[in-house]
């Protein structure tokens, strides 16, 4: 299955301008979609005739300088039968941090959106256990934010004339 | 120390070394001295440590318990992994925010006496782990007795950073658990 056959595939069914930044960094389809598309466009993907039946990964990031597309989440997925490779990618305010689960198409989704939730407080609605799962409970700030500084603010024993601070 | 060549192994150069009798009065037929010092020779040469491992530190504790740098040459020949029957807690490796709750726990569960030992830059002051996961250090949650450092330490500095537990224990008074020195140490920390 080439990049080629599939982006035409996608486009034929959710329009021309429903992507966007396509690019092929290594031989890798990349797409951004809207938003609003997620569950359509996974469905499509995972059910229909494109057969990406595998969520390889999963994650949120962040780049704080980019108005009103502060926020993403980046999927990976996988046509096991095919052997292709497929990114996508989907940018939203940091002030709307809220996407669709997928949970209901992968069950594998669950602890990924949990890990999403967890570093950059995106919410998964519909999602069945939207808990923190690596860091400790009672944190109450999202760490990968690019919001902090980077070092932990309550160490003593580095000063300035050992590390330049 | 002195040396003593039992008959069985006289000729083989082999020598075992005994621990010399604290201070003390010796006449015929009896030796005198304070229950402190026997108490705390006692203590000091029986220390069973309990290997609180989480990263590569843990891997040089390994090397200090096998046969070849051998721990229980100092009498810490059981590691405990209960709590409950240990003397020497050894936290050992990074520990993350989320484990310091279980560090904790687990001093607790221990009985007094109790020494604690830092190994590692981690468990000193977070190490290089200057981060929002990890404790920066392990005396933000307990009281530690003996820093270790190093990343990781080899294990000569795990058996030297043992003998200056040794060295705590044999000349530690019996009463210092109740002092209220002791009691507000362990207030500070917020420990029962």
């Amino acid at each position: 299955m080439t990049n080629e056959h599939l982006l035409t595939t996608l486009r034929a069914r959710f329009g021309d301008d429903a992507f966007t930044d396509v690019e092929e960094p290594h031989g890798l389809l990349t797409l951004t979609f809207q938003r609003e598309l997620t569950l359509e466009l996974m469905h499509f993907l995972k059910e229909g005739e494109l057969g990406f039946t595998f969520l390889t990964t999963m994650c949120g990031i962040n780049y704080p300088n980019n108005l009103n597309r502060e926020l993403g989440m980046i999927y990976h997925l996988h046509n096991l039968v095919t052997n292709t490779r497929i990114r996508l990618k989907t940018f939203f305010p940091v002030l709307d941090p809220v996407m669709p689960t997928l949970t209901n198409l992968w069950a594998t989704a669950n602890w990924m959106e949990r890990e999403a939730y967890d570093f950059f407080g995106i919410t998964f609605t519909g999602h069945p256990n939207l808990i923190r799962i690596l860091n400790v409970e009672d944190m109450d700030y999202f760490p990968m934010r690019r919001e902090y500084p980077l070092e932990d603010q309550t160490r003593e024993d580095k000063t300035d004339s050992f590390f330049g601070r | 120390m002195s040396v003593t060549t039992p008959p069985a192994l006289a000729g083989s150069g082999k020598q075992i070394q005994m621990v010399e009798a604290p201070e003390g009065l010796e006449g015929a037929g009896f030796f005198a001295t304070s229950l402190e010092k026997v108490i705390g020779l006692a203590r000091s040469y029986s220390l069973w440590p309990l290997p609180f491992a989480t990263s590569c530190c843990g891997i040089e504790f390994m090397a200090t318990m096998g046969s070849h740098y051998d721990i229980s040459r100092f009498g810490s020949e059981r590691p405990s992994f209960s709590p409950r029957q240990a003397d020497l807690l050894m936290v050992m490796g990074t520990i993350a925010k989320k484990m310091a709750p279980v560090v904790k726990q687990v001093y607790e569960q221990m009985a007094e006496p109790r020494w604690v030992l830092s190994m590692g830059a981690c468990a000193c002051s977070g190490g290089i782990f200057d981060s929002y996961s990890v404790l920066q250090g392990i005396d933000r949650i307990i009281p530690v007795d003996v820093y270790v450092p190093g990343c990781p330490p080899r294990p000569e500095q795990v058996l030297d950073g043992l003998m200056q537990v040794q060295e705590l224990a044999r000349n530690e008074s019996l009463r210092r658990r109740n002092s209220p020195e002791y009691q507000a140490l362990l207030a500070s920390y917020n420990i029962k």
